[in-house]
């Protein structure tokens, strides 16, 4: 039975008629054209999908949209402020943070998500909370030295 | 005495690595075979009048001649660069527009790369045996420079100077004297210089030599980077056309399992679903992918299966092994072998494992009238073209596939299945179909590396040196199944089994399999002599270049300290190779945990050499990739099947590398600049895993012959 949801999706109020079972990504994929997050594995085993909800990461494939009834999201598209991105993502461009670069806005974001609940990680949280990442270029290194740059940046900024 | 392989051996050949097709045949009519008008369609950047002429003649042929089959050059400045590779993240968007800038003598930013679009770019072959480099970085450079040397022959014709006065510098002729410049869209807007593109490129065109590159060498990022962090960049899985729908396919519960009833009632009757059904395919379109996922499950209800037995993962290597075509050959140096002061017989086995690119298959497929237009993710998109004409009966002015940049292939896809699904549910529903196999599906039903088993024998003669060399590989390949070594009375050969499961390329091909068993054994054969694995390697190995990416990381690493240190929880390991014209050598140290019955990798030290390098960053993130992406098929990666199922079908079940698994890395890259680039995607994996055995076998005096490698329950 379909059901209309509202919701506020990269600073704006979106209302979608859907079935409420619908994982959260394929409603952002799917309905709203918001295909900058992506479908890796449906299960939560590699957080392509990874969108922030109130300020807190997420995997949209194990999110059904019926959960962000009334919430927040943002996804990669609303991270940049118009032509200036997000430190976040000026870091991994300064690190070539990726090869394939499938897994990067998944990485992005979850790396947004831990800096917004602490902005000052060490090495070993950042390993810790980008352990549930993959990426099978395994851009690893390159990755840790973007998050890493993008805290210092964010320390800098405060 | 004789041997039946020579250094020669060692040079890199051709592509052939055979990949299992699925070899649908829908049936569908023959097509008629109106021409496509004009394929300049798509490029708005005013392209040159015989650009769709020369394309339709030299569509299939791997060289195009003239400048203008390969570069275009707008009246409005612009620069177009077309090729028929594809970038799936090894960077050959960045090193391709690299080359063309090079010797067109621009930035980097003003070439514009249109790859992958196979009603528009010559037919460069698969992107796959790290051929880019080697090969079609040759093809743009040589056009490239075509162009520059006829911006230069318009100037002097336009001003009566001597060649020899004619600088080209950021994109212009320049006459410093005269202070005069002429542009490339000067020449595009010129109709009598712009004729010399339609001239074939010189077969004697110098390129630049790498002393004077500015461009080529330098650590150009990825051109559409961008796009990349900001989520703008449309992967095939993110194409959407006018009313597409979602499609799903209706897979068998086991392999080979044949459809004998279904009932397609339940789902018609679903609100805006489509079933398809052509034999033993059958599909649906749904208005989302839920739709489509439960019109599936209601199929899947009503059918019933014919299932054919199935050999299990538990007796594969028998299995390989029994069905081995023509039976295992023997040993030709058997006799030799009787006379050696000692002799070694060892089988390896390696394991199937899956390429699990992060983005799996996925097609958008859309007829309009004959027309089919696929937008997939496939390493051959000629190839892949070719598989949709086979299965509709298309010519191949009706069937365009478009890919692009998508998330990763490793060799994984070579294959066209996902767009001929696509587009027969696409032309079943009359509307475009987006079609994404599920993570299930791609470890499921995409092809694998191949299993291998290999016998090796050999023997030992007084001096503690190779006197006879057996290597035989049962099913997985060719690749790098020669031995780099300088051995007597050496044979060394591939022959095929009947696989079980369906078996294609993967990153290095076969050359991980044949070198995890040869570095293994010739660990095995230092041990029996009593000498030292380097010092052993080493005296048997003339091959200059392998020899000095050994000797630098046996140096880097310190090995000759470390290995005299004895542990049994920490050893040190080393391997060497070399595939596809580049080498390879790794030292790592591993830590063995009993607590959790593992191996842990500490530290690794890998050089690697590829002739001059073209991308210094593009280049290291190859080879950290390869590492560290070669820990998984070397320590976990294992395709388990039983019954015609697969048991590793998730993320869960089969485990691939996180950033928990990452060691210490040193990673140094010899640039030969006096020596042809040769690709770097694939050889950097190939040392790994026969590194780490030999390092457990340092520690704990363990042989593991298996890959993955895993220590013995305790």
């Amino acid at each position: 039975m379909d059901t209309t949801i509202t919701f506020t999706v990269n600073g704006k109020s979106r209302t979608v008629t859907t079935d409420p079972q619908r994982p959260l990504l394929d409603v952002l994929r799917e309905d709203l054209q918001l295909t900058g997050t992506k479908y890796g594995c449906g299960d939560g085993q590699c957080r392509a999908c990874t969108v922030l909800m109130n300020g807190k990461s997420v995997p949209a494939c194990l999110t059904p949209v019926s959960d962000a009834a009334r919430q927040t999201i943002l996804t990669i598209e609303g991270l940049a402020n118009g032509d200036k991105l997000h430190p976040v993502q000026e870091a991994f461009l300064a690190e070539s943070a990726f090869q394939c670069g499938y897994c990067t806005s998944g990485l992005i974001m979850g790396a947004v998500g831990l800096l917004n609940e602490n902005s000052a990680p060490t090495r070993d949280e950042i390993l810790a909370r980008m352990q549930r990442h993959l990426c099978r270029c395994c851009s690893y290194p390159n990755i840790l030295r973007a998050v890493q740059r993008a805290a210092q940046s964010g320390r800098r900024a405060v | 005495m004789k041997t039946d392989s020579t250094q020669d051996d060692l040079a890199p050949a051709a592509y052939d690595e055979p990949v299992d097709r699925l070899e649908y045949d829908f049936g569908l009519n023959r097509r008629s075979f109106m021409q496509w008008l004009g394929a300049g369609l798509l490029i708005v950047v005013s392209p040159a009048p015989t650009l769709a002429q020369e394309r339709g003649r030299q569509r299939d042929n791997n060289q195009p001649r003239t400048v203008a089959a390969r570069l275009h050059l707008g009246k409005d400045g612009s620069i177009t660069v077309l090729t028929g590779k594809v970038d799936c993240g090894q960077g050959g968007r960045a090193e391709l527009t690299q080359a063309a800038a090079e010797e067109l003598r621009v930035a980097s930013d003003a070439v514009q790369l249109i790859m992958a679009d196979t009603s528009l770019v010559p037919n460069d072959g698969i992107t796959a045996g790290s051929r880019s480099t080697p090969s079609t970085v040759p093809l743009i450079r040589q056009a490239a420079a075509a162009a520059r040397e006829l911006l230069i022959d318009f100037a002097v014709k336009q001003w009566s100077v001597e060649r020899n006065t004619i600088d080209v510098r950021d994109g212009k002729a320049v006459h410093t004297a005269s202070k005069r410049s002429v542009s490339y869209a000067d020449l595009a807007r010129n109709e009598e210089a712009a004729k010399g593109l339609e001239q074939n490129i010189p077969s004697d065109i110098a390129v630049t030599p790498v002393k004077d590159w500015k461009t080529l060498g330098t650590s150009a990022p990825r051109p559409n980077r961008r796009d990349i962090v900001t989520g703008a960049h449309k992967y095939p899985s993110d194409i959407v056309r006018p009313g597409m729908l979602y499609g799903k396919v209706l897979r068998p519960p086991s392999f080979g399992a044949k459809l004998t009833a279904l009932d397609p009632a339940p789902a018609k009757a679903m609100k805006d679903v489509v079933v398809i059904r052509d034999e033993q395919f059958v599909g649906v379109a749904a208005p989302t992918t839920l739709q489509a996922e439960q019109a599936l499950a209601a199929l899947a209800k009503t059918a019933q299966w014919e299932r054919p037995p199935h050999p299990s993962s538990k007796e594969l290597y028998a299995h390989l092994k029994q069905h081995t075509e023509g039976g295992v050959p023997s040993n030709p140096f058997a006799e030799e072998l009787t006379k050696a002061k000692k002799a070694l017989r060892q089988s390896y086995h390696v394991a199937y494992a899956q390429h699990a690119p992060l983005e799996p298959r996925a097609a958008v497929a859309e007829w309009k009238d004959d027309k089919l237009t696929v937008w997939t993710a496939t390493q051959n998109p000629f190839g892949c073209r070719n598989e949709l004409m086979r299965a509709f009966h298309l010519s191949e002015d009706n069937t365009r596939v478009v890919v692009p940049d998508f998330g990763a292939g490793f060799g994984g896809k070579h294959s066209g299945e996902c767009g001929i699904e696509a587009a027969r549910l696409a032309r079943g529903a009359s509307r475009p179909v987006c079609l994404r196999w599920t993570r299930e599906e791609e470890f499921t039903w995409a092809y694998f590396r191949p299993a291998a088993v290999i016998e090796v024998e050999a023997g030992l003669d007084e001096q503690g040196a190779v006197s006879s060399w057996h290597f035989l590989n049962i099913n997985s390949g060719n690749s790098g199944v020669e031995t780099p070594y300088r051995l007597e009375n050496k044979r060394s050969r591939s022959v095929n089994s009947a696989p079980p499961l369906r078996h294609g390329s993967y990153r290095a091909l076969a050359s991980t399999a044949n070198n995890f068993a040869r570095e293994s054994f010739m660990d095995e054969l230092a041990a029996a002599a009593g000498a030292d694995p380097l010092e052993f390697r080493l005296a048997q190995l003339d091959h200059p270049r392998l020899r000095a990416v050994l000797e630098t990381a046996a140096q880097r690493f310190d090995w000759k300290n470390r290995v005299k240190k004895k542990s049994p929880t920490v050893g040190v390991g080393l391997a060497c190779g070399t595939e596809k014209g580049s080498y390879v050598a790794a030292c790592v140290e591993i830590v063995v945990d009993r607590k959790e019955n593992r191996i842990v990798v500490r530290h690794v030290c890998e050089v690697f050499e590829c002739g001059a390098i073209l991308n210094p960053a593009n280049l290291r993130l190859q080879v950290e990739g390869a590492i560290i992406m070669g820990l998984g098929p070397a320590l976990r990666e294992e395709v388990r099947f039983e019954d015609g199922e697969i048991l590793t079908d998730s993320f869960r079940s089969y485990q691939v590398p996180r950033f928990a698994d990452v060691p210490e890395l040193d990673i140094h890259c010899l640039n030969r600049t006096d020596l042809a680039p040769a690709g770097a995607g694939e050889t950097p994996i190939i040392a790994i895993a026969p590194a780490i055995g030999n390092a457990l076998f340092h520690a704990t005096g363990i042989r593991v012959r298996t890959m993955p490698i895993r220590l013995p329950a305790a």
